[in-house]
């Protein structure tokens, strides 16, 4: 089990390596000269030779590298040209807003895809089959940003059931001490019940319009490896030993069934994580990606550089644990090395 | 020719029998009309604002009501048609012969061509696509331009995937073979028989990947990416409507958003449509 | 007809089924009739295509769900397979009657131990559960010749070679002591001497158990040396059932005949062996006749074109029965 891991890690140095030389690059395309960009418009030339100096930009691609590696290893992800606080500690104290977002988004959609997959492909044909692909095709259409807008207005505006989409918490209330940094945990850990349903009140409509997105490819991809399993002969043997449905269903048809499901989650992540930026502007949520935006919109690259690489390290991070779940199970990813 | 007798008539079988992607078929036709004669249709310039008739719910006059400017907000949904139509199929075109192109050489030169087109794959795959797109945005400038090149990159593995395995299953195919004995240069044999032959699983994968170029593309410009005010364009217009949602202005969101999404749907039933035309085998 | 003092373990009489498809109703079988008594041993050879396979899922109750039987009355120990309920169905699949399929390795869930794929037919039928299980599922795999089945019990199927996992579905289909077993062309796919021991194999257990067998094949030449009596399918008919000795010595149905001469055996040579002309007919067919050999029939003339009723009679060895308007003569004996 511990080797297996080991090797998985061994695995994703490859992807964390391209991760970190494709946002040096980024850094590196940067149109026009980028120290008179980081110098401000209102720069002097003494100045922005100043900042080439400051940056390292006035060294040799390699040495820029290895610099930018170093800056890395010391947790140096650099300053944002706005607020002049180092990106990192931003990044670290907004990365649990967008992790709770993205959890209960992912939560959400896999308890709703994953029993509506399964029934669709034991009722293939029903009408919960049909609504399952109409629902499924709908998902993968609407922009997530359209549907968090749609359900403000619905449950905000028109019901007024929702409180107002601006953040975690009201802004009156005081969030709950910091333990895990996720508002709910937070809350209930310390017995606060009042805090912890305001937070899932908030957290309500961001979460399912994150939810709505990410559960059609998940629906449809279960549907799908739920048919192929129940037709497998695996399944038609199972069935001449008499064993009973739900045991055919659960035990020989939907344990393989996980196993494309599983690589699907590792497409959807990448869903959700983009996602997240879109539902964070909606939502006025303090997260990453909000960060990410307002860094975009003045052009303070820093904040984004370290957004793409905190997000991409996220997501193999992410994949690495799918990668293990899977050898969970599926005995035969043991004997491969 | 017989081979496009058949589809000709596994077209009307899967039409007929399927009437959601004829449906989806009209819906394309009638989208790329409205690219084409875009400004024609619109009853209103869609830049001229009016401040006698600001924030005005659908009427009449207006049919989806007006924008905080006094703008026409069905005019602009109308003339933005071509922007975004135009922003999905520039990327999807690019990336469909570039990503094609590098997949069939990778599957047939294998070696450490496919080896160095595996590696770039995977690293672009490593990052969560719309995050990789909006660093790439960010990075080369914010114009329409990059967000076509930054769609077209986070899509390049998708086709690069399938174009290879296509050209390594017929790379010792029998007629790639017979085409080798009888002298064709390796490049000829890739460009004038395995590329056609990969083609028609490729456009299944164009007609899939549409869709989620459109989103791509509206949600960067959604988050103040690549298009500016006062271009009409479907994903900054939900954008600006975004603001008047709270106060119950819910028109001007609601309808370019409502185009977006339509225009995706029609998509992907076309991609599904495609695909089990194409490949019977493969639906889902 | 004479009374049969003892009557047969499965009779199945006048069975058809019917596959939906999108390009129309597939009449796959049409009034299939074939009987095997207690301990007895028959096969059931035809093309692929023929039915064979159809006539053992449906007999087990395990259709796809586009199949449908549209009549006829499989008999098993004195009730209706297909009167019962499901659930009571289910109670004899694996316990009455057991089934083992080409290609073992796909029949086996590739992510569960082959001892908990036992065990889980032992709790279903004989409530077995735990350490009891495992040593029953471990006497099963040494049952069936299993080398260090204490330690087989822990691997998956993909640990273990083709003729070691039919073992296992052996091992699996006799867990509970069926009366009937139904092996689905168990050798295909298997290197020669691996397809020699699990028939040997399968024939040792049914005669020390009294287990009847119902071997499906297309090999002519399996089914002459390990069954009595061979039961020949072609397009959904049973076109011919006879005593295996009879069968090879005077065939009367064209077809059978027209299978045995493409069927290799000793003392014969290679270039003796004659292709079947044609291909099985499209079971879509609305104007299918009486005779679905027709097309392929060299003996075809008009009586065939009418509706055919097998015609049976004795021989040496037992009853024989024939769908043919125009059967072959029987020799003399």
């Amino acid at each position: 089990m511990l080797a297996m891991i080991g090797r998985r890690l061994l695995a994703a140095l490859p992807s964390i390596a391209g991760v970190i030389v494709v946002t040096f690059l980024l850094t590196r395309l940067l149109p026009g000269d980028p120290a008179a960009y980081f110098a401000g418009p209102a720069a002097t030339p003494q100045a922005i030779e100043e900042v080439r100096a400051r940056l390292g930009l006035d060294r040799s691609v390699p040495a820029q590298f290895v610099g930018y590696l170093g800056d890395l290893a010391r947790g140096d992800f650099g300053l944002s040209l706005t607020t002049g606080l180092p990106v990192l500690r931003e990044l670290i104290n907004r990365l649990p807003a967008s992790l709770e977002l993205t959890l209960a988004g992912l939560l959400f959609a896999v308890a709703v895809a994953v029993p509506l997959g399964i029934l669709a492909a034991v009722r293939a044909g029903s009408w919960i089959d049909h609504a399952t692909r109409i629902v499924a095709t709908a998902g993968v259409s609407l922009p997530t940003f359209f549907t968090g807008l749609l359900l403000v207005h619905v449950f905000y505006s028109v019901l007024q059931v929702a409180p107002a989409p601006m953040g975690r918490l009201d802004v009156f209330a005081s969030p709950p001490p910091h333990i895990t940094g996720l508002y709910i945990v937070d809350a209930l850990l310390t017995g606060d019940a009042a805090t912890a349903w305001a937070a899932l009140a908030q957290l309500a409509l961001p979460a399912l319009t994150l939810g709505i997105f990410a559960l059609a490819p998940l629906a449809r991809m279960t549907r799908a490896a739920m048919l192929s399993a129940l037709g497998s002969d695996f399944v038609r043997a199972a069935r001449a030993s008499g064993l009973s449905r739900s045991r055919i269903v659960w035990v020989y048809a939907f344990r393989n069934a996980l196993l494309p499901v599983l690589t699907t989650l590792g497409m959807v992540f990448s869903f959700l994580l983009g996602a997240n930026v879109l539902v964070e502007k909606v939502f006025a949520w303090p997260g990453i990606g909000s960060y990410a935006i307002e860094a975009l919109i003045v052009s303070d690259y820093a904040p984004v550089q370290g957004f793409v690489l905190t997000m991409a390290l996220l997501y193999v991070l992410l994949n690495l644990v799918i990668d293990i779940l899977y050898g969970i199970v599926d005995p035969r990813v043991k004997l491969e090395s | 020719m017989a081979a496009a007798g058949e589809y000709a008539r596994h077209l009307r079988h899967v039409v007929t029998e399927n009437p959601v992607t004829g449906a989806a078929f009209g819906l394309f036709v009638l989208l790329v009309l409205t690219a084409v004669l875009g400004p024609v249709l619109a009853p209103y310039d869609p830049l001229q604002s009016n401040a006698a008739h600001t924030l005005e719910a659908p009427s009449a006059r207006h049919w989806f009501g007006t924008d905080q400017l006094g703008r026409d907000v069905f005019s602009r949904v109308v003339v933005a048609t071509r922007l975004d139509m135009t922003i999905a199929f520039a990327s999807v075109a690019l990336v469909f012969v570039t990503g094609t192109l590098t997949g069939v050489a990778a599957g047939h030169f294998g070696g450490w061509v496919d080896r160095l087109v595996g590696r770039a794959s995977d690293t672009i795959m490593a990052f969560p696509l719309f995050v990789l797109a909006m660093g790439i945005v960010a990075a080369l400038g914010n114009t329409v331009t990059n967000i076509v090149l930054a769609t077209a990159v986070v899509n390049f593995p998708l086709y690069v995937r399938v174009a290879r395995a296509e050209a390594n299953v017929r790379r010792d195919a029998g007629f790639v073979e017979a085409a080798r004995i009888s002298g064709n240069g390796e490049a000829r044999l890739v460009l004038f028989h395995i590329l056609p032959n990969t083609l028609p699983i490729m456009m299944v994968q164009v007609s899939l990947t549409l869709g989620y170029a459109i989103l791509n593309a509206a949600g960067l410009s959604f988050i103040g990416l690549g298009v500016r005010p006062p271009t009409p364009e479907w994903g900054i217009m939900v954008a600006d409507g975004a603001n008047y949602i709270q106060s119950g202005e819910w028109w001007i969101a609601l309808f370019p958003g409502l185009a977006l999404m339509l225009a995706v749907f029609c998509f992907n039933l076309l991609g599904d449509g495609l695909r089990d035309l194409i490949d019977p085998r493969r639906r889902t | 007809m004479t009374l049969d003092p003892n009557p047969p373990l499965l009779s199945v009489e006048g069975l058809s089924v019917a596959f939906r498809t999108r390009a129309g109703e597939v009449k796959a079988l049409e009034r299939v009739g074939f009987a095997i008594g207690r301990g007895e041993t028959i096969a059931i050879v035809g093309e692929s295509g023929s039915g064979k396979s159809v006539t053992a899922q449906a007999v087990m109750g395990i259709l796809d769900p586009a199949g449908r039987v549209t009549e006829g009355r499989i008999g098993f120990g004195g009730m209706d397979l297909l009167q019962a309920s499901p659930r009571e169905l289910a109670d004899m699949r694996g316990r009455e009657l057991a089934m083992i399929f080409q290609n073992p390795r796909g029949a086996l869930n590739p992510i569960r131990t082959v001892g908990d794929q036992i065990a889980d037919v032992l709790a279903r039928h004989e409530h077995l559960k735990g350490p009891a299980a495992r040593a029953r599922a471990m006497e099963m795999l040494a049952l069936v010749k299993i080398t260090d089945p204490r330690r087989r019990l822990d691997a998956y199927p993909f640990e273990l070679s083709g003729g070691m996992c039919q073992r296992v579905m052996i091992a699996l289909a006799l867990a509970c002591r069926p009366a009937l077993l139904i092996a689905d062309e168990p050798t295909t796919g298997l290197d020669v001497t691996t397809q020699a021991a699990i028939m040997d194999l399968i024939d040792e257990l049914g005669r020390s158990r009294g287990m009847a067998t119902v071997l499906i094949t297309h090999d002519l030449g399996l089914a002459a040396e390990h069954c009595r009596r061979i039961v020949v399918m072609h397009a959904g008919h049973v076109v011919e059932d006879a005593p295996a000795e009879a069968l090879f010595a005077a065939p009367r149905h064209p077809y059978t005949a027209r299978l045995l001469a493409a069927t290799p055996r000793p003392g014969r040579r290679l270039d003796d062996l004659v292709a079947i002309p044609g291909g099985l007919p499209d079971l879509r067919r609305a104007d299918l006749g009486g005779c679905r050999f027709l097309d392929r029939c060299e003996r075809a003339a008009d009586p065939c074109r009418a509706g055919v009723e097998p015609v049976e009679s004795a021989g040496p060895g037992g009853p024989r029965r024939v769908l043919c308007a125009r059967p072959l003569e029987e020799v003399a004996a």
